[in-house]
This record gives structure tokens, sequence and C-alpha cells, in this order.
């Protein structure tokens, strides 16, 4: 094991998760919002936006899908070393970590069923850039319309008409980090 | 002049107050030492400890006297307590025919390799008081004799030879954990033991004895009963062998029932299992009539509707922490939802009045 | 703070379970999302759900308010309130306008939530559902299939027989078009500001079950065209701050059949009162508190 996977980690485990979870839980509740999220130094090239939210949401229970670039041995070990996720296949994953690209195609992951809708994957995507304009965000969260550049509008419109099954998303760059729930309804800009 | 009541804080603090001193009671006479009950209310200990999903005796023994003898108080500290320990492994399953029995018997058979050991117990006391009791509880030793070393072969074993019993599948798998995972149902059975191992000893007793009554008869005998005690083990992973942590009481009691056997299948016994900590006869033998009714599907059975067959009911109201919390707060403030209902009641009674008396509302 | 337990009581472990609950319940709003609940020290059905929840959403810059009935000072608000002080360390108000997170058994504060607030419910039965099918397995099926009909009939039933929908409290909603949903047992007067800027999470200790309601989702009372909804309180002003529009308590006087109604939103009568405005019944604020 290499040594920067011993390092990273949140300095202050209970409050550092307790403030990144609020963050997180701010996006998610609200779509095309974009926050701060700090807290670990992850190994490139994860953005420290997915390394945080890595660290305050997996555990033993979380198998983890790092696709693309994201699958390497450093951050593998980073991932063991602080969070202890069993490493999956998309197939069975909890949590995906990687580019877009890297991510797709959807259809492979959990999407969850009609009993336990809970039970889709939750996607983290590393982006290039993170703005508040591009797709026109509708529904719970949002008061009128929000806007996020999000990679493949038709793809997360898709996505959406599975509701109450499907995915969700966190968008991530560098220590930026934006949410799209399945619950969102999508329209190209 | 009404002001709106303040002082909840107070009334919390002298409530508290007045907590401490009752559960002392009168100072003159000696305090109760938490080795007291350890020692001389041990089955109580033994209940806090199977109820509360936790062994150990000292805790359990504090727990009761913090809660004045309420059993149910005192395995609700326990599994308050409980929840904050952090978790460092788990142990191999134990193993019971390796038991140092303090008791075992069979209702099957007169005798057996091992032999019956009546060992403490109250069966065949006359239930009189003993008034002795109450001015000297000084007890003369009880006759000692060496007993056999070695493991002790169960009895549904031996029956098992001739094919007689179902043979129970082995798995390797790790059970699912009740106390970390929400219950979703269906239930397999080892969810379904864990449950009824921690469930309330009243609730467990009441539904065996449903059984028994003839909801979902099963025609149990308990094979074997044992009490004793039984070595923890645990494997280390740097050692690559598994090493002693330890040792627990444990109860268990297997009970042979009855199988009408299929067109398929010759007729067989099947087995119903309780396994609890500590020396609580009374609940393993409950917990072995309720898992074997619980299994009426896997054996084929029909659905007689009766409540210890159906796996929703017995699971959802098997623990007591979960019942008496609820049951309880009812006597929280519920103002609010009152009014609303206060206010509903006024408002269709004023209007049915104006509809019989339209004359009088005019 | 008491440093024998973890910061907010719960391990990480257990915060990181419920926090995953949490942004599912909110990415599927009004669904159930079961979680693992743990034994905490209270008993179940005194808002371990609430507790739980609050736990893992608490920073430790926050300021917690905890009502009951709507009022800061009932015996179990304040006894979740020194809880949350004493293990997370946080600093705690009784004004609604100060706090960062507020939890809640049983009403919704007069004053209006802001975006930057949360509100967590103690939730006793989260099924809407179970009063009229007792079975979990069913309920879900029900859900699944969005199988509402039950629901319709029995508030139906109500009308044919009593001339109104009977609910008073825990009034079922329809969020997004999709869910039935619990409110938890808020007087349905509080239904209408279930649409709010406010991130709101409901708790069920005792059933293991999450939900959650983003800022703004669309969340709609049942019922029906002929009989529509009504939110409604007692036909009175506060006695103590005259206002118009709050949720009211009748309070028993004497044995002569006196009585008075105050709000039940403590914080919102004091600071009416504060204010300057005096009910039928009150005095002015500067005598009460001499």
């Amino acid at each position: 094991m290499h040594a920067t996977a011993l390092t990273g980690g949140f300095a202050e485990a209970p409050q550092d998760a307790a403030r990144a979870f609020r963050a997180v839980m701010n996006v998610m509740a609200r779509p095309g919002l974009i926050e701060v999220l700090t807290g670990a130094e992850p190994p490139a090239p994860m953005s420290r936006a997915a390394g945080t939210l890595a660290l305050t949401l997996l555990d033993g229970n979380t198998p983890v899908h790092l696709a693309g670039a994201l699958d390497c041995p450093d951050l593998r070990d980073w991932i063991t070393f602080h969070t202890g996720a069993p490493f999956a296949g998309r197939e069975h994953a909890a949590f995906a970590f990687g580019e877009w690209d890297d991510l797709l195609p959807l259809n492979g992951y959990p999407i969850g069923n009609p009993e336990y809708p809970d039970r889709g994957t939750t996607l983290v995507v590393e982006m290039p850039a993170l703005e508040t304009t591009g797709a026109t965000l509708r529904g719970p969260g949002i008061k009128d319309t929000a806007a996020l550049n999000l990679p493949d509008p038709a793809a997360l419109q898709a996505n959406a008409m599975q509701f109450p099954l499907g995915l969700d998303f966190f968008f991530t760059c560098g220590d930026r980090i934006a949410a799209l729930p399945r619950s969102t309804k999508v329209e190209a800009a | 002049m009404y002001v709106a009541v303040k002082g909840g804080e107070k009334a919390i603090d002298a409530a508290h107050a007045w907590l401490a001193e009752e559960r002392r009671g009168d100072v003159n006479v000696p305090e109760l030492s938490v080795e007291q009950i350890r020692e001389q209310m041990t089955l109580a200990v033994n209940r806090v400890m199977a109820e509360g999903s936790l062994y150990d005796p000292d805790l359990a023994a504090l727990a009761i006297k913090q809660s004045r003898g309420d059993l149910i108080e005192a395995i609700f500290l326990i599994r308050a307590y409980r929840t904050t320990l952090p978790r460092f492994g788990s142990t191999n399953p134990v193993d019971t025919e390796a038991m140092q029995c303090d008791r075992r018997i069979s209702a099957t058979f007169k005798d057996a390799p091992g032999g019956q050991i009546l060992g403490p117990t109250f069966d065949y006391t006359h239930r009189l008081l003993d008034f002795k009791l109450a001015a000297d509880g000084e007890a003369p030793e009880a006759p000692r004799r060496e007993t056999q070393a070695g493991p002790v072969p169960h009895i549904t074993d031996f029956l098992n030879k001739e094919g007689l019993i179902q043979t129970e599948a082995d798995s390797d798998e790790t059970p699912r954990d009740l106390t970390r995972e929400p219950l979703e149902l269906p239930a397999d059975r080892a969810l379904r033991l864990q449950s009824l191992t921690r469930g309330d000893e009243g609730f467990i007793l009441g539904m065996a004895y449903s059984t028994q009554r003839g909801y979902a008869r099963n025609h149990a005998f308990v094979g074997e009963l044992r009490i004793g005690t039984c070595a923890v083990e645990m494997d280390i992973p740097e050692l690559g062998f598994a090493v002693e942590i330890g040792e627990i009481e444990l109860t268990e009691c297997e009970t042979v029932n009855q199988f009408a056997g299929s067109k398929s299948e010759p007729p067989q016994f099947t087995r119903g299992y309780g396994l609890v900590f500590g020396q609580t006869e009374r609940k393993a033998i409950s917990m072995a009539l309720v898992d074997r009714a619980l299994r009426w599907k896997e054996m084929g059975e029909d659905n007689m509707g009766a409540p210890a067959q159906d796996e929703e009911f017995v699971l959802y109201h098997a623990d007591n922490i979960q019942a008496t919390g609820f049951l309880e707060h009812i006597k929280l403030p519920h103002y609010v939802d009152f009014q609303s209902e206060l206010e509903l009641v006024r408002k269709m009674r004023a209007e049915a009045q104006a509809q019989t008396m339209p004359e009088a509302a005019e | 703070m008491n440093q024998e337990y973890n910061f907010a009581y719960l391990d990480e472990q257990t915060k990181r379970m419920i926090r995953r609950a949490i942004l599912k319940g909110l990415a599927i709003p009004g669904y159930q999302v079961p979680f693992a609940s743990r034994e905490m020290p209270m008993p179940y059905g005194w808002g371990t759900g609430g507790v739980q929840v609050s736990a893992s959403v608490l920073t430790p810059e926050d300021t917690m308010k905890v009502i009951d009935q709507g009022a800061d000072d009932t015996t179990n608000a304040v006894s979740i309130r020194k809880f949350f002080e004493k293990t997370a360390g946080v600093a705690t108000s009784e004004e609604t306008a100060k706090a960062d997170v507020i939890q809640t058994r049983h009403r919704i504060p007069e004053e209006d939530l802001r975006e930057d607030q949360i509100l967590v419910y103690q939730v006793p039965i989260p099924e809407p559902l179970r009063f009229l099918e007792p079975r979990e397995t069913e309920t879900r099926k029900m859900h699944a299939l969005e199988e509402y009909g039950l629901m319709h009939v029995k508030l139906y039933e109500d009308i044919s027989k009593n001339g109104a929908i009977s609910t008073s409290y825990a009034y079922p909603v329809k969020v997004e078009g999709r869910y039935v949903m619990d409110p938890s047992p808020i007087p349905k007067f509080d239904n209408p500001k279930l649409e709010m800027a406010a991130i709101q999470l409901f708790g069920a200790g005792r059933e293991q079950r999450i939900y959650a309601l983003p800022p703004y989702t669309k969340v709609v009372s049942l019922d029906f065209e002929d009989y529509p909804f009504e939110a409604s309180k007692a036909d009175h002003a506060c006695d103590l701050c005259g206002s118009e529009t709050s949720y009211l308590d009748e309070v028993i006087m004497d044995d002569a059949g006196g009585r008075m109604f105050v709000c039940s939103d403590t914080d919102f009568c004091h600071s009416r009162r504060a204010a300057g405005h005096v009910g039928a019944q009150g005095v002015p604020f500067e005598e009460d508190a001499a």
C-alpha cells in the first residue's frame, strides 16, 4: 500500500463529516444548486469534492464502482483505508465514481424495484466544469426552474422517466458539487 | 389570569431527584450491591442479558438496580448502552455439543449417552413460601460429583441416525443482523430466531402457549433441554486460528415435532429450536415452539391463520422495548391532535343539530 | 459537551447509514426509506426517529430548536433539547428564526421557514395506509402499484357516515402526484404549510423509516371535488396575543366551563406579545414578564 493511502482523510471525522453532509444534502435537496465540498484530499485523479463525498457516505456496507481513470491502485487503496467499502462491478454498486463517458452505459446499474426504489445506484460524475447554465430543471427542490450544465440531458431525461425507480447523480468539479435526483425533470437548453 | 405553562425543565429535574430517592428506599435498610443482585437475582440478570442482547452480568445487575427492579426498564438501559459499543468483529458459532452442562433433560428418551442432569431447577420444588428464608438465606452445600468430560451429543442426533428427524440445512453464510439492518419480510429462519431470542419472554410464552392450545398446534416434545457454559471463540486473522475469548452460559432447547410426511417424503419428525443467554428455560422452550410454528411454509403445512404462524405479527410485536415505548408514548402531550379532533366533533355536532332542528337554527 | 459519546451521540457508521437514507428520501419525495434504527437512550415512540435524523444532520455550528405540540417548554421537548446540548454541544434557541435545525412533534411553526432551515419531524406511524391495512408486506405493494383506492374509499365512507372527512390530524397527502404520505400527526391546519422553502425530514425510529420533502415539493391533501380539503382551527383568536391566524390550544380555566384559547406555537405567541399585541384575556407583555 502506497503512503498516500494513509493521508487525506478527515482531520476531525465526526465534525468534518457532519459539515460535508450538510453540503451534500443541500445539493440533493435543491437540484442545480452548487456548493463547496471540502475536507478530504484524495489522490489524483479524484476531485476533492468527490473524495469528501466518498469519506462522508461510504463504508463496509456500500459496494463501490470506480470507472475509467479513477479505477487506479492509489485511489483503491485510499478508499479501502479510509472507508472499507468493497469494490464491485456496476451491477452491484451502491455508489459509482468516474467521468461521464466512463460511467456509461447507464442501464448497467441497479435502479431499485417498485417496492424498494431506494436501491438504485448513486453516481458521482467528475466534470470538467460545473455551471448553473444549460439544461432547465424542474421538480421537487426547485422553486420555479434551475439550470445545470448536464453532460447528456437526454440520458438524464430518460432516467427521470423511470421515476420512482432510477439513478441519482452528483456532479463534482474540484471542490464543488451539485446533484440531480431522479425526481428532477430535465429539459435540454 | 392565565400564564403560559413554563417550568418543564424544573419539573423534570425534580422528578429525577424524587426517582433517585425512591430507588434507594428507606435509608435505614442497607443498600443493595450490584454483586448481590448479580449473585442472588441471577434469573432476573439472565433475562435482562437475553432480552438486552448483551452478555454482561455486572451491567445487567447494575441496570436492575438502577431500574428499581423493573426488568423491561433494565433491558432498555442495556439496549441503549449496547448500541454505543463499537463492534470489533464476530465470533465463530458456539458449539453447544461441547457445552459444560449444568442441566440436561429429555422428554423423549428415558436415558441417553451423557445422562440426564436435573441441575438447579424449580421443577420439583413445592411452591410453598419458605418463611425460614426471610430470616436466614444461607444454604447448605449441595452434594457434588465429578462430571464426565468431553462433548455431550444432542439427543436429536440419535433420532437422526435413523433418518427419523429432518436434517437442518447447513450453511456457512453469515446471517443477516437484525440490529444493523431494517427488518425486511419475508424473514429467513436465522433472522426469525434472532428476533425471538431477544423478544419479550411473556410475549413469546403467550405465542407458544397458543400453539399448544390449538392455534397451529404442532405437537412439541422437549427432545432436549440443556443449560451450561460454552466457550466463545474468535478467528484472529493475524494468527490464522481461533482463540477462546471467554465463555457464556446458554440455554438450548430442541423440540421434536410431528410431521405427516408427503407423497415424496416418508414421515419424519421435525424440530423447533431455542437458544437464549443464561439460564432461561421458559424462554428457550417457548422460542422453540414459536420457531416451529413459524416454519409452516417450509414444512408445506397449512396456514391456519394462527397468530404464532404469522411471521409479520410475531416479529413486529415481540420486542418489548419497541412495544413499551410506543405504548407509553400515549401519555405524552397530544394537545394538538386532540384539539383538532375536538374542533371537528364540535363542528359535526353543530351541523347535525342544525339539520335536525332547522327552526331552532333560524 | 460530553466526551464519553461521539459527536451527536450516534457512531459514525450509524450516521452514514442514516445520511444515505436521507439522500434517497430526498431523491424520492414521500417514499419511506427503510433504515436500521438504533436503540436510543430515550424510549421508542418518544422521538427516537427524529433524534436520529437530527443527530445525522446537525453540524457543530448549528443552533437547534425543539418543539412538542408547538411549545419549547413541554417536557419531552426539554428532554430532547438537553440531549443535543449534552451530546452535540450545539447552541439551542426557542426562537424559530434563529434555529438552523428544528425538531418537532405534531406541529409546523407558524412563522414561515427559510431555505437555510431544516425541519425534522418525529413520526410514530409513518405508513399512511397502516390503519387500513396492518400488514407491511401489503402496504408496501400498494405503494409500489400506486394502489391508493382503499384510502379514498375510507375518506369517502367518512363523508357518507359523518358528512365530513373525520380525519383531523395526520391527514394524508399526495407528494408530487406519486406517493401518499403521512405528514405525522400535525393538525390538518398545518397541511398547507408542508409546501415550504425549508428541507423537511421525517424520522420514524421504531418503525425504521425515513422520508423527506425537498423544498417546494408539491404536497396535496387528499380530498374530493365536492368535499374539498379545509384547513380548520378553533374559531377564536388567541386570548394572549390576539392572533387570528395561528393554531390554538384550548385551556380549561375552572370547573365552571371557563376556558381560553392560546397559540400552540409558544415562540410565535411570545414574539407577538413582545411586539405589543394583546389578546382578549392577555395583559401587556412587560407586566407579565415582571
